[in-house]
Formats: structure tokens, sequence, C-alpha cells
């Protein structure tokens, strides 16, 4: 989103602000139906049984539906948390904690897709 | 070398004044939501994190399914669920609220303090109505 006039002076930041602050953007509208879809699917089988949340989950709409609204919804973590830990941390900590907050998203969202396609695998 | 390091003749290690912060200011509507929504943030994260524990246990079979279910259903189980449900669409109307904001509209005082409202509103009767559907379904 920079000029090629500001790219070339050396203004501005050199670093992922713009992608950052975009990715946060981008991940948030495209959480917005998709949340929307979870909640209301979870309110829908309230009160179901194993068979029926697993009858739902198994359809391909909705394994579709939960993956990539866990690679949103870890995106979209991961890149808040890591604004929140820039405010607050102002130690060396600050690097540990941006990379464990990193890895522990890549970690549960990769959990999420293995359990979601095994169930939509399974017999 | 007795004296300590300075910087423009000030001592290193003093603590140095800071400008007011959170503390110091009467809470209004805006500060309030912005703060709201970075704490409704984090308890998110760590609804996510239930999520997959949630995915992952119904993935294992109907004996881990049935044991995170157990707790899910539990009062304090749904008591948590309450504020999750509270804190999403809290995070969710704010979310909202900030990419009107990107758009550069909405920043007029009165803009500012009519959607704050909307989304204190916004929040509070969508996660009734998402309890009332809930349990209506339920019987």
């Amino acid at each position: 989103m920079r000029s090629p006039l500001a790219r070339a002076q050396g203004l501005g930041s050199a670093k992922g602000g713009v992608k950052h602050w975009w990715a946060e953007r981008a991940s948030a509208v495209a959480l917005v139906p998709l949340t929307l879809w979870l909640l209301g699917s979870i309110v829908a089988h309230t009160g179901g049984d194993y068979a029926t949340v697993i009858g739902w989950l198994k359809t391909p709409l909705a394994s579709l539906s939960m993956i990539v609204l866990l690679l949103a919804l870890f995106h979209h973590t991961a890149l808040g948390l890591q604004v929140v830990i820039e405010d607050y941390v102002h130690s060396d900590a600050k690097f540990a904690a941006v990379i464990a907050v990193r890895l522990g998203c890549l970690s549960l969202a990769s959990a999420g897709v293995v359990a979601t396609l095994q169930i939509a695998f399974s017999r | 070398m007795d004296s300590k390091p300075t910087i423009l003749g000030v001592t290193a290690g003093r603590p140095r004044p800071l400008s007011p912060n959170i503390q110091i200011y009467r809470p209004q509507l805006t500060s309030v939501l912005s703060i709201a929504n970075r704490i409704t943030s984090v308890v998110l994260s760590l609804g996510a994190v239930g999520l997959v524990i949630w995915l992952t246990a119904a993935a294992m079979g109907p004996r881990a399914y049935g044991e995170v279910q157990g707790v899910v259903v539990s009062w304090g189980g749904r008591i948590v669920l309450f504020g999750f449900t509270f804190a999403f669409f809290m995070h969710l109307c704010g979310g909202i609220r900030h990419l009107v904001w990107d758009t550069v509209h909405g920043f007029e005082l009165r803009s500012i303090y009519i959607s704050g409202w909307a989304v204190v509103a916004g929040s509070v009767v969508l996660t009734l109505a998402a309890w009332a559907a809930s349990l209506l379904l339920a019987g």
C-alpha cells in the first residue's frame, strides 16, 4: 500500500505493519459469516447426541466450513495476540512470547483441522 | 566511576515521569468499549482453544466426547459458555464498528456514541436471543 515515492525515499516503517493490518481485517471479514455459522449450528444442535453432532460435522459443507473457520480464526488470533503482547511486553520476553503465540496458534489450528478431517472421513 | 551514566544530565535509574494513563481518566463509553474489545479478544482466544478440544474429543469417539460434553453442559460450563457467547457478540459488534471506521465513516462524536451504544445493546440482545433459541430447541 506504500506509494512508490515513499518507498524510494525510505519513508514509513520498514517492517510488515501494513501486511499485518490488512491480514487482520481480511480474517475479520471472513470470520463474520464463519463464526455466525458455527454459533447457529451449535444452537441448532443443542441437546443433540454424539451421532447427531458427528452426522452434522461429516457433511461436506460443515467439514469445509469448519476447516476454513479454524484457519481464519487462528490466523486472526495470532495477529491479534501479537499486538496485545507488543503493547504490554517490553522486555526480551516479547520476542519469545510472539513466537510462542504463533506456534501455539499453528498447532491448535492443525489439531482442529486433523480432528475435522478424521470426523469427515470416519465411517 | 562513582556517578551513574547520564543522558542529558539526567541520572539513569531514577523513575521517569509517565504520561497519565487509564487509571487517571474517568471511564467513558469510548474507552470502555476499546478495552472491552481487547479483553473479549483474549477471552475468545481461550474459547478457540475450547473449540479445538471439543473437536478433538468428537474425533476421538463417543467416550471422550461424552466427557467433554459433560463439562460443557454442567452449570459451571454453561456459565463459561454464556460468557463466551457475550464476549463473541461484543467482539463481533465491536469488530464491525472498527471495520466501518476503517472505511473512514462514523467518526463524528454523535456517530461514535450511537454506534457505541448499538454495540452494547446488540451484544446483550444477540446473546439473550442465542440462548433463548438454544433453550427452546433443547425443549
